[in-house]
């Protein structure tokens, strides 16, 4: 090796030390984005700004097109709402993106690197991409403490369900989760005895114990009471920032509380995007939408 | 920090009053029943005949066999209406030891089995090679019924086949397997299967004290496996099943791939029922290809129902409640064994959807209320 090349490698090595210092809080957290960086199987590559693009999706069922060149995308720690008409594809577009529906065409990743269209819908789940369902599904025969621990992140497969023990670092996080969902003092209940209002918590605590980094909401707060609507509201808006989410809700004084962007969807594309103002001044959410 | 929670411990194996009644059984099966067979005399009210003892081992493998389907179908969910099909896997595992083991003392006094002297073979067939070992056979009891609900569970379970559709095809399968056992050219003996058994390990069957040791073991299997399936109940496993039933996508949104825990239970299940079926072959006296018939599977399911599903202790009762009663009516009135059973079935699913436990539990609760 010859010291004009040690030289060279000395005088680069400073002047990355020195771009590592002065970008500082970017979206990415700070992380260079460039060539030759290394991805790591399984991890969400956010440096790019983004956790989750989809692209020209588009699904039909029966030549009916559910979703139609649909292309959105979210920042990690975005909370957004998404409405729209019945049949607007929504659902759907939660079924593509968490492996449920193969789309006939069009792009969707988690991060830069990770493409979902590889992964079965198990996968996905321990990828961090946690789903609620319209109809809020728990398993009604366990208690609440067994809902809960079932959802828990820990290796998922068959011997290691059979040995598990609960650890005191599991223990605390449950607990702590018990008091987050207001459940506390139900959980011997079985949670197919529990009030609709107190499924749909349960439901959204078993998503935040697999520790998610993308949360996707089908109507959470269908059949809550005002009060537990409004708790909900302070749940989503203490996520914001530690967790992406996607919310797909109706009520839009609910969405009026938490959201930032609200994106807009008709006939299975995107039809308008910004924030709750805007979108209700919009003509055309008007006339598909929010009625005259 | 929020304040303190009391988390449930992890349930137990069995409870206190759980492991009394396990140890009362243990001694009933291993102590009580052989001395009052073979140590009492025959003329004493306390005599339990050989009739009995048949009767009771057929009945433990029976419920061997209910409990096998407890966990697949009262836990994971899954109805199997083939599980006869491993029963008599198992079964003609332990009917080819034996006929091997009838040596020159047949008909036709031939190293071959007597049906292949009938059909005019010259040697074993090559399904037979390790027939004439008993620690091979022992393997193959498992390993048979293991490998074929490996194999029909992989591609039954990777497809997403489901429900009623699932109970169709496992009626199909052992449908398939009665007329394939049924053909002679496949070397299981045709429609009379195998018997005409003559000793097991060199040692004559029909003796009581052997009887005795077949009961014993069957009583140990049974006990064994129950055992195991309240262990297998009570871990985080048995209740990623019960939430497969529940709820299918939440567990796959929850991030476990229900395939491997489908197959897993379901392999068990079917081994389970291979085992049951190597301990009834040898205290019957024979296998044949009726026991896979789609009824005798349909059967097995009604044990299941009748006791209770998903309470491992329900199944058992069933087993026995069912064919106590059969073993009863079929002798004191033959003809209408047939709608005793189907009325049972039907008396069950409506009123009695949790079974004799559930009513039993149902009864206790009251009691407690008032």
């Amino acid at each position: 090796m010859t010291p004009d090349l040690m030289e060279e490698g000395a005088r680069r090595a400073e002047v990355h030390a020195a771009r590592k210092q002065v970008e500082g809080k970017t979206e990415s957290g700070g992380r260079a984005a460039g060539f030759s960086r290394i991805a790591t199987p399984g991890e969400v590559d956010v440096t790019h700004g983004r956790i989750l693009y989809l692209e020209d999706v588009s699904v039909s069922f029966d030549g009916f097109k559910a979703i139609n060149k649909l292309s959105l995308d979210i920042a990690p720690g975005e909370l957004r709402c998404i409405i729209g008409p019945n049949g607007a594809g929504k659902t759907t577009m939660m079924d593509i993106i968490t492996g449920k529906t193969r789309p006939d065409e069009g792009t969707v990743f988690f991060g830069s690197t990770i493409d979902l269209l590889r992964y079965k819908e198990a996968e996905i789940a321990q990828l961090g991409i946690g789903r609620k369902f319209q109809k809020p599904t728990v398993f009604e025969h366990l208690t609440v403490f067994e809902n809960l621990e079932l959802a828990l992140k820990t290796d998922k497969g068959v011997k290691a369900s059979m040995l598990f023990r609960l650890d005191s670092a599991m223990s605390d996080k449950l607990a702590a989760m018990l008091h987050t969902i207001h459940l506390a003092d139900s959980i011997t209940r079985l949670a197919g005895n529990l009030s609709h209002g107190q499924k749909q918590w349960l439901e959204i605590g078993m998503l935040l114990m697999q520790d998610p980094k993308l949360l996707l909401l089908d109507e959470p707060v269908a059949g809550m009471t005002d009060e537990e609507t409004a708790r909900t509201a302070e749940l989503f808006l203490s996520l914001k920032g530690k967790h992406s989410l996607m919310v797909v809700e109706h009520d839009m004084s609910f969405i009026n509380t938490i959201s930032d962007i609200v994106t807009v969807l008709c006939d299975g594309s995107v039809l308008a995007q910004g924030s709750l103002a805007q979108v209700q001044a919009d003509e055309r959410v008007i006339e598909v939408y929010l009625g005259r | 920090m929020t304040e303190a929670v009391s988390l449930p411990q992890r349930p137990a194996v069995l409870t206190r009053k759980g492991w009394s009644a396990f140890i009362v059984a243990l001694l009933v099966v291993c102590a009580l029943a052989p001395l009052l067979n073979l140590v009492v005399p025959q003329d004493s009210a306390f005599h339990l005949s050989d009739y009995a003892v048949g009767l009771l081992g057929k009945i433990m493998c029976y419920a061997i066999v209910a409990l096998a389907i407890d966990l697949i179908w009262g836990y994971t969910g899954i109805l199997s209406l083939g599980h006869g099909v491993f029963f008599a896997l198992g079964g003609y595992v332990m009917g080819m030891y034996l006929m091997r083991q009838i040596g020159r003392d047949g008909n036709y006094k031939s190293d071959l089995p007597d049906f292949m002297v009938f059909l005019d073979w010259k040697e074993l067939p090559w399904h037979w090679a390790l027939s004439d070992s008993f620690v091979a056979t022992l393997f193959l009891i498992v390993a048979v019924p293991g490998f074929v609900a490996f194999v029909f569970g992989y591609f039954a379970f990777r497809s997403r086949i489901k429900g009623v559709y699932f109970s169709i095809i496992t009626q199909a399968m052992t449908f398939a397997a009665m007329l394939l056992f049924f053909r002679n050219e496949t070397g299981f003996g045709g429609n009379n299967g195998f018997t005409d058994f003559k000793r097991i390990m060199g040692i004559t069957i029909a003796t009581p004290s052997m009887r005795m040791v077949l009961f014993v073991l069957t009583g140990l299997a049974l006990l064994g496996f129950y055992l195991f399936g309240r262990w297998l109940v009570a871990s985080k496993f048995g209740r990623v099943l019960q939430a497969i039933r529940d709820a299918e996508t939440r567990v796959m949104f929850s991030g476990y791939s229900p395939l491997p825990y489908k197959l897993t239970i379901w392999v068990i299940s079917a081994i389970m029922c291979g085992v049951a079926g190597a301990l009834y072959v040898p205290q019957v006296g024979i296998i044949n290809p009726s026991e896979m018939s789609p009824a005798n599977s349909i059967e097995m399911a009604i044990w299941a129902a009748v006791g209770g599903r998903a309470t491992l202790i329900g199944p058992i009762i069933g087993a026995f409640i069912v064919n106590g009663a059969k073993s009863w009516l079929t002798v004191s009135a033959p003809e209408y064994w047939l709608y005793f059973l189907g009325a049972l079935f039907i008396g069950v699913t409506l009123f009695l959807p949790n079974g004799v436990v559930g009513l039993v539990r149902k009864l206790r609760g009251k009691g407690e209320a008032s």
